[in-house]
């Protein structure tokens, strides 16, 4: 992997320019909302990327919980951090594409408040991580992320189950996309996907990184009886 | 169009955000080699 990243680094950011390309300039222009609608292409993977990353800090916090597996912990807080990241994206994003639309930049509805409430709770686990200094804080943490996990479903059933200001899916059985709209939205999503791997794998490699050298710190504190720590 | 900054200001702010935390990463990956080498320096010194 450590030879292959750099080459799939380049073809990330060539996947990625090429996205927003199409997003720009390649897809058609929506009819009622005009060139703002072309927001859509960006909010909507990192919506649906932000779930991936959510869900694997889900998995992985289960499996540490499970195991007490020090790598599961590492993917988990690798997972969180970029979930929060395509989060703060989608909440950004969103407003934006709200406000000419809509008329406001937001409303308390139940997508856009469990959506806040989802950022909200995967700041608090990032924080945790970082201000808490106890051994117990992988275990406290991962009793968070299930628990935090649960708002994931909420926020994507939201729209089918309340009546809510967002719009309702544009894809699947129920939705109308235009197919050379879709097929925009598929490469954005897929570069947005490869981004977020890769992003993902190089704070993964840190986190285990981090853990090798906290365990050096502690076995160098143990040796040395006398040092003030 | 008076609505087309709305999509600028999208993209500018997704690409920000990422750049941002990219940023971060690095930042503590550098950190992180200080503190290997510093570790490594009193291994020697142990030694």
């Amino acid at each position: 992997m450590k030879r292959a990243f750099p080459i799939l680094a380049v073809l990330t950011a060539i996947l990625l320019s090429y996205a927003t390309y199409a997003a720009l300039v390649i897809a058609p222009t929506e009819q009622t909302m005009g060139d703002v609608q072309r927001i859509f292409y960006y909010h909507v993977p990192s919506g649906w990327t932000m779930f991936l990353f959510f869900a694997v800090n889900f998995v992985a916090s289960v499996v540490y919980l499970i195991g007490r597996n020090l790598k599961a912990d590492a993917v988990a807080v690798a997972a969180a951090e970029i979930g929060v990241v395509f989060c703060t994206v989608v909440l950004v994003t969103g407003p934006l594409w709200a406000r000419p639309v809509w008329g406001i930049w937001w409303t308390w509805d139940w997508r856009l408040t469990s959506t806040l409430v989802m950022w909200l709770i995967y700041v608090s686990y990032l924080m945790l991580r970082r201000f808490s200094s106890g051994g117990q804080t992988p275990l406290l943490a991962a009793a968070l992320a299930v628990f935090g996990a649960l708002d994931i479903p909420l926020v994507y059933f939201s729209i089918w189950f309340f009546r809510t200001q967002h719009p309702q899916p544009v894809i699947g059985d129920q939705g109308s996309i235009d197919p050379s709209m879709l097929r925009v939205l598929l490469i954005n999503w897929a570069a947005f996907i490869c981004f977020g791997l890769l992003v993902f794998w190089s704070r993964y490699r840190l986190e285990v990184l981090r853990q090798e050298v906290e365990e050096s710190q502690a076995l160098e504190a143990l040796l040395e009886p006398g040092s003030s720590r | 169009m008076n609505a087309t900054r709305y999509l600028y200001a999208a993209y500018a702010a997704t690409w920000i955000i990422h750049i941002a935390y990219l940023w971060t990463v690095a930042r503590r990956y550098q950190r992180l080699r200080e503190t290997i080498d510093k570790l490594k320096i009193n291994e020697l010194k142990g030694k």
